[in-house]
Order: C-alpha cells, then structure tokens, then sequence
C-alpha cells in the first residue's frame, strides 16, 4: 500500500487533475456568467411566483356571431399556447373562462408586452394583388411641404431600381432570399408620377379594377382613406372577404403610410408550412421573415407572381396583408416557383420571431381584443412554500447524514458531487430564464428532488464497484480503475433510457410536459457530466492520499471493515492481463 | 454502519442473500394483489381530475382583506373541491374551484360572498376550461407511446427482448400502483400529479436497467458452466447488487419522504402532498418492482428457453450425482466464466473453492468484478 502521497504527475489512462479544472472553470465561468447577467435566480413558474393575468374576449364579426363557439374557442386557445410557450419551457398557461374570454397567465419576468401581442394577434395572413396605391397624408408627416414627398418618392424610386436587378437577373427558382430580397424591398413607393406628386389626387390606377360591381364604392373608400390617421388606420378594410377587393394601409421603407386597393387573396397564412426569423447580412435588411409554403401553397403563389409579373407598375407588385395591415408590398418580375418568400419590413429581432412564430402556428379563428391586464399572486402560498422547502432541506440533510454513517470518508465525495451537481443545476436554470424563457415550476423543483437520488445512484454504483475490487483484496488505486469502466458502463445505460424519455416527451409534446422533460434531460446530462468530470478524478486523486489509500477505518474504504479477502488469495491469482476493459 | 458495512460484504461474498426468484410467487401474488387493489380503487373511485384537466368555475371576489390561505379554506368548504386562490393586481381574489357546474358555481359563490364578508352580486363567478386542455394531453399519450416504443426497442438491443419485456411489465406495476394508490387517497390530479408520473416512469426504468446491466454481466457465459441455473445466477445478481439497490432507494426516498411526512404532515405544505405522495409511493415501488419482480420475472421468461433448460438439466444432474457421491463438487473442472471481459474473469477460471458448493449455491463467487 505505498501509495504516493503526491502522485500528482498524470498517469497515462486518466488526467484527473484536468478534468477537475475543467469542470471547476466551467462551474466559475457558468456563475460569472449568471453574475453578469444579473438573473441570480431561476425564473420562477406562475405557481410559484404569480405573474400577470391577461384577459382576451372575442370579438364577433358582424353577421358571424355564431363564429364564437367552442370549437373555435378551443384552437384559439390552442394557438395561444403554443405561440406564448413557442419552446415548452416558460410554464404559461392558457384557458377559456366564460363562452368568449381567453385568460392566459404568463410568469412574473416574462415580457409581458410581447406576450401580450404574441397571444392577442390574430394573424391572418393574405397575399393581395396591388391594385392601386399611394403615399396618403403627406401633409401629416413631419414636414409639411410636397418637396420631402417628392423627394422620399425619388429615393423609393432610386432604391426599386437599384433592387429590382438581382430579381430581373435571377432564375426563377433561384434562393428565396435574392427573390424575397429584391421583390421586398422593391417600390416601397410607387413611383408614377400621378400618385408621387399629389397625396390625394385620383389614382391613375383606377381603370384597373373595373368589372368588379363594388368597384366605385371601393374607390370612394379610397380616396377619403387617411392612413395617417390611426382610427381610420384600424378600420381601413374591417370586415372585408378574403375572397373581395379592401382597401388597406402600410408603412413604407421611409417611414410614410401607404394606402392600397388589393384584389382578392391569392394564398393565404394557411399555406405557409412554416416561417422563420432570420438576419439578412448579405444585403443588410436587418431582420426578415422567410416563409415556406405547403405544395399547394407554392403552386398558388407561383401562379399569381407569373400573372403579377406581366403587369404594369403597380399591378405588378403583391401586398403581404396581416390582420389587415400590408407589412410588406414587393413588386415581382418574373413568376417565383422556388416555394419560400420572405416579408421584409421593420422589424427588428423579436418583431420578426414573433411573426415567424405566428405564421408557423397559424391564424387565430377569432379576433380578440384585450379585455383586462392585472397580475396575479402565486398559485402556492408563501408560507406553504416555505415549510417544503424546509421539508426537502431536512430531507437532504438526512441523506447526507446517512451517507457519512455509511461511506464515512466516501461521504465526502458524494456529497461534493451532489453539490457540484447542485451548483451546476442551478446556474444553468437561472441562466436559462432570459435565454431560453425557462421557468421553474412546483413540479420541476420535485423533479429535481428526485434528480438528486438518480444522480446520488451513479456514485454508489460505482462506490460499490470500488469496494467490491478492494474485498477481492486489491488495493485501492488498481480497485479505483479498475472499477471505473463497468460503473461507467451502468451509468451510461441507465442515463441513456431517461435521456431517451428526456428527448422524446421534448420533440413531442408540448406546454407542462415539455417543460418536465427539459428538466430531467439537463439533470441527466448533468448527472454524467458530474460523474465523469468530478466524482471520478476526484476518486483518482484522493485514493493517492495516505487517509484513503491505508484504508482508515473513516475513509470508508476499510478493507477489514469492508470484509476484504485475506492477501492469501491474491497468491492464487493468475497473472493475467489485469488493464480494466474499456465497456 | 459496521454490520450494514459487513451485511455488504457477506453478500458480496454469498454468505447471506435471499433467494428471490425462488420466492418470486409470493412476490408476484403480492403485486398481484396490491395492482388488484389499485385497479379496483381506480375503478370503484376513479380519479379526482384538477381543475386544469376538467376546467371549473372561477370566482373573482371584490377587494377583500381575507388572507389567500384562509379564502382557499373558505372556497374548500363551499364547494368540497380544491381550490386555487390568487390575489390580483387590485386587490381582488380569483377562486378557481374544480368540477362544479352553473348551479352548483351560484350557490359557491353566495356562500363565498358570505364567507368573504362582501355583497354577493359583487362576486362573479364564471366557467372556466381546462388550461391542460386535451391537445396537450394527447400529446402527452403520443409522446409517451412513442418514449415507450423506443425504451422497449432500445433494452431489447441492449439487453435482450425479455429483459425489455420484464422492464415494461415492471413499469406498468409501478404506475398502476402509484395511479390506484392515488385513486384511493382522493387526492386530486393536478398537472404536478402527471409530472410526477413521468418522473417515476423515468426513474423506474433506470432503476430497473441498473439491475439488469448486473444480470446481464453476469450471466453472459453462463452455458459454458454447469454449476448454476439461470435462476441461481439471476437471485446471486440481485443479492450483489443489493446493497447499492438500498443506497439508492434510500437517497431517494429521504428527501421525498421530507416533502410528504414533514412537509405536509407537520408544516401544513399541503400542496406538495399529491407531488410528493406520487413520487413517493412511485420511487418505493420501482425499487421494489427491480428486484422483486423485473428480474424474476426475466429468470422466468430465459428458464422456458432450451438452451437454459437443458443447462437447467446439467445443474440438477450434477448436484444429484454430487450429493449421492458425498462429495463436495470438485471445482478443478468447473469454471466460472459469468463475468464479461476475458481478462476480468481471468481471476474467476481459477475458481476452486474450498467450500463445497452444495452447502450454499450463492456460494464461491468467482471474482469482485460484479454488481
């Protein structure tokens, strides 16, 4: 047993000082981090730390009342939830009170503002011909005089110019970003002279729609519409079809409202597949939405480019129509087949994810309006909180005390492995509360509780392995490696089943259970990165300590305690190959 | 700890050991009757589904001085369901109680109103839905299925089929017991319940996994000898893996069972009671169902296979024609390849023990290299 008391050079099997640093810096790192961050804390579920409370009622359409029933009250609120809990994790909750209110409850130190218009907005999305469309109220912007009309209209026109090239030159099924690109950023003014000059002379335009029976109405509308004005703004095109012309506003590049007369929706939001936020760098539009459509999606809207593109400026541009407002108008050359487009507007990174999100999960059935904001206190008393709390850290004593009484100088180990473990839990859930929305709920903290015993059971796995070698009569650092590879084996099976439950139950489901098994995968992955880059090297290194290697009756490693074979049977040993097998 | 210490040693060595899976009847009928039980609590009380589940009423009281612990007592007992109380931004109190209709929702809200102390036209009460509403249940069944599928896919790859079969069979026990067990408290299921069912799903078949990764390890040569049964090598696995089975448990079990017996037995946490009880009863069972009966169980299932049997055949002859000689098993020829690695069982080829091998079968263990 002459185990060398400093044995700190690396052997060539294990570097145990080294992956001890590592994870040492990774938990000081982790923790500077959280520091600096300023988030100390987990974000706390709505059971825990309350949140606001915000009440939506639906709003019925004229002449659709009957549009309010349960069904439609159900996918809206199936909607809602799967916008505001967009990755599982941030424990909102989402319910119908009444026939037509929708509470939904989002967490204290979530954005309430952007929840507020992620869950409110019905995002109903159309592509409409342009039909007409001019810079309204140009005398309401912030200077008066026609000269900066003419001239924000020079720049627009500058600027369709030298954009509209890499769409003329394009293939058709050339990338959806050069096609997005060019046609959205294309005309954001037009630049005919009849709607550049005056802000309320007659379109020139006007002869196009013609046929349609609503067609002069529609005009009317038109000319009086004032998109400076917000209430005119908001009711500009209320409760027009789909499937008629409306009139609707929009802001351009400059800043400027923009009125337009569209045509019937060509493809609307439930043909996009999915959409995605992404940061244009090549052409420096900032943040951009980028749609994929279905199959039929992709048909449609390559058949309605193909005719847009024959027309004459600006019948040849499309509006992109949400909830009534053009968030994007491109004009198009040529029909686009590539299946994607891309809205580009002002946005800035959350405006163009939580468009991108809205898309993806579809329009809501109803409109709503917000009915009351308020905040709500936690679900669980304080005080109740705090006696389990009290509960679990008596509990969490006991297990500590019973480990001393069992593995005794073992003890040590474990218990700073649980709390390296514990350490390391926390940081990344306080880290992960502004990353990623994660917030601790009641049944995440139990689930952590039980985390501590499967984590707990990696290290009597492979301290029972380590003594098991040392009653076969080696001494303790031959037992220490060679005991290594088979607890590691046990651990790394049993881990993978509940990283396999971890995984599936997060790809699959969705709200509370999501956020479950995003839980027990970080313990899990936590667990075996304790185990491999502390609980073991710290193993390595102390079975080189004299207290742990001569087997004192306290370090829990006590041959004679441990009921060790008599040396005697040692002599009986084969010599054979004794390196322990990689499992 | 210095018997605990030496129990350990004893039954590293097969000193001591209980023999499992040749008691596994009385085992199962016991799992037997208890899963009987759950199923019939389940059936005779069903389950009190929470309010997230089956929607209810909410109350919205006016400013009240009424603390939110004693309004939720107050809600309790005007409606006999449990009851969420939160505190608005103004003052205000939202009750939401589970499971009561229009009707029943009036005569809450007047006693409530009484209760509070306020005008009862002041409180309105309205019907709520569920917030865990059935697209995320059954999503939640889908995700399951599929976990369930690929577990199952996964330890038959690993292990083999009848392990995968002895860990589902084990699995389904430790969540009907937990499910029956809270069918017949009456405790109602709320979102933490199913989490809590999850968790114990997860760690049932971890803790089953570890068992068998022992079993596995130790029966992978086990035709090329002819002194043990599959069910004798089974039962010395359990044995060894005993001590590391009630560490864990108990490592487990001690801070659940602080949530359950000190939290809401003397603290008056009563609302970590149905989490903590599910977990509690969940943990001790999947312990159990490892060794009691997903092992036996797969001792059962490899002892119908002919290779096993005919091995089976070898034993018995072999102990039959020792015990007519008198003699102790001479151990010159038997070897004891059970563990994996070659080199590891190096040790064991040497084998002779000087104990004869009847006088205990979990006897003269080969090498350390087990668990």
């Amino acid at each position: 047993m002459a185990a060398p008391k400093k044995g700190r050079s690396a052997s060539a099997q294990s570097r145990p000082g080294r992956s001890l640093a590592l994870i040492l810096i990774a938990i000081v790192a982790l923790t500077g981090g959280m520091f600096l961050s300023g988030h100390t804390t987990p974000r706390l579920g709505i059971d825990l730390a309350g949140g606001t409370s915000i009440t939506l009622r639906a709003e019925a359409e004229p002449g659709q009342e009957s549009a309010i029933n349960k069904t439609n009250m159900d996918t809206a609120v199936e909607i809602m939830e799967r916008r505001v809990n967009g990755l599982g994790v941030s424990e909102a909750e989402v319910q119908t009170q009444g026939d037509k209110n929708i509470i939904v409850n989002i967490p204290k130190g979530t954005n309430s503002k952007e929840a507020r218009d992620q869950v409110g907005t019905t995002a109903k999305l159309y592509f409409r011909p342009v039909i007409a469309t001019e810079v309204t109220g140009a005398a309401a912007t912030t200077s008066p005089s026609p000269s900066p009309s003419g001239s924000a209209t020079d720049k627009a026109t500058d600027k369709a110019t030298s954009s509209s090239s890499p769409s003329a030159t394009g293939t058709p099924s050339a990338t959806s970003t050069t096609q997005g690109r060019a046609a959205a950023d294309a005309l954001k003014a037009d630049p005919t002279p009849s709607t550049s000059a005056s802000s309320s002379a007659s379109p020139s335009a006007s002869a196009s729609p013609s046929g349609s029976a609503d067609t002069s109405k529609l005009e009317a509308q038109y000319a009086a519409l004032d998109c400076t004005d917000k209430t005119a703004r908001a009711k500009a095109g209320d409760g027009s079809k789909p499937s008629e012309s409306t009139i609707a506003c929009g802001q351009n590049a400059q800043g400027q409202w923009q009125k337009y007369i569209l045509g019937p929706a060509e493809v609307d939001g439930t043909d996009v597949d999915e959409a995605e936020a992404v940061f244009d760098t090549q052409t420096a539009a900032g943040w951009t939405v980028t749609m994929k459509f279905t199959g039929e999606g992709r048909k449609k809207f390559a058949d309605i480019t193909g005719q847009l593109a024959q027309n004459q400026s600006p019948q040849n541009q499309f509006a992109i129509v949400l909830d009534n407002d053009v968030v994007s108008d491109p004009y198009v050359s040529q029909a686009l087949t590539g299946g994607n487009a891309e809205i580009s507007g002002n946005f800035d990174q959350e405006s163009a994810q939580s468009l991108a999100n809205m898309l993806s999960y579809g329009a809501l059935p109803l409109t709503f309006s917000e009915d009351s904001v308020t905040t709500v206190t936690a679900a669980l008393g304080g005080e109740q909180l705090k006696a389990g709390l009290i509960a679990g850290a008596i509990g969490l004593a006991l297990v500590v005390i019973y480990l001393v009484v069992y593995y005794r100088g073992l003890s040590l180990i474990a218990v700073a492995s649980l709390l390296v473990s514990a350490a390391l839990t926390y940081v990344i859930m306080s880290l992960l509360g502004p990353a990623i929305g994660f917030a601790l709920n009641l049944p995440a903290v139990c689930g952590a509780i039980v985390a501590i015993g499967i984590t707990a059971d990696s290290f009597i796995v492979y301290f029972e392995r380590v003594r098991d070698e040392i009653r076969e009569g080696r001494t303790l650092r031959p037992a220490v490696e060679r005991a290594w590879p088979r607890a590691r084996r046990t651990i790394l099976v049993s881990d993978f089943v509940s990283f396999l439950a971890a995984a599936v139950l997060f790809v699959v489901t969705v709200g509370k259970v999501q956020g479950f098994a995003f839980t027990l995968g970080l313990t899990t992955v936590l667990d075996v990165v304790v185990v491999f880059l502390f609980t073991k090297p710290l193993l390595t290194i102390l079975a080189r300590r004299k207290f742990f290697a001569s087997g004192h009756a306290w370090s829990g490693l006590d041959p004679k305690r441990l009921g060790a074979k008599p040396p005697l049977r040692r002599t009986r040993r084969p010599a054979g190959p004794v390196d322990p097998k990689e499992a | 700890m210095s018997k605990i210490g030496n129990l350990g040693a004893r039954l590293h060595r097969g000193e001591v050991g209980y023999d499992f899976v040749g008691n596994r009847k009385i085992w199962y009928g016991l799992s037997i009757l208890i899963t009987i039980t759950a199923i019939v609590g389940l059936a005779v009380r069903g389950l009190n589904m929470g309010i997230e589940f089956q929607g209810g009423a909410v109350f919205t009281t006016p400013k009240t001085s009424v603390s939110v612990s004693q309004a939720q007592e107050y809600a309790e007992e005007a409606s006999g369901h449990d009851a969420i109380v939160q505190k608005l931004g103004d003052g205000k109190l939202r009750i939401q109680v589970a499971g009561i209709e229009t009707k029943e929702a009036d005569r809450v809200s007047a006693e409530l109103a009484k209760d509070l102390k306020v005008d009862e036209n002041d409180v309105t009460g309205e019907l709520v839905g569920p917030s865990w509403g059935e697209q995320i249940a059954n999503k939640a069944w889908q995700g399951l299925g599929i976990f369930l599928v690929l577990v199952v896919i996964y330890l038959a790859i690993a292990f083999e089929w009848r392990m995968a079969l002895a860990a589902f069979v084990a699995l389904i026990h430790d969540i009907t017991i937990t499910v029956g067990i809270y069918a017949l408290v009456g405790f109602e299921v709320t979102p933490g319940t199913v989490i809590g069912l999850l968790t114990i799903l997860g760690y049932s078949l971890y803790d089953t996994v570890v068992v068998f990764d022992s079993l596995k390890e130790q029966t992978k040569d086990i035709t090329k000898q002819t002194r043990w049964t599959y069910s004798d090598v089974a039962n010395r696995s359990i044995n060894s893996t005993l001590v590391r089975s009630i560490n864990t448990t108990v490592v487990a079990l001690l801070p659940v069972a602080g949530l359950l017996f000190i939290g809401g037995g003397f603290l008056g946490a009563g609302m970590l009671n149905d989490i903590s009880l599910s977990l509690f009863v969940g943990l001790a069972a999947g312990a159990y169902s490892s060794i009691f009966i997903a092992t036996p169980l797969v001792a059962d299932l490899k002892e119908r296979e002919p290779q096993m049997k005919a091995l089976r055949k070898r034993v018995l002859a072999k102990r039959a024609q020792a015990a007519a000689k008198g003699e102790p098993l001479d151990a010159g020829h038997v070897e004891e390849p059970l563990d994996d690695e070659p080199d590891d069982a190096a040790p064991a080829v040497v084998g002779p023990r000087n104990q004869p091998a009847s006088r205990s079968r979990g006897r003269g263990r080969p090498s350390g290299k087990r668990r």
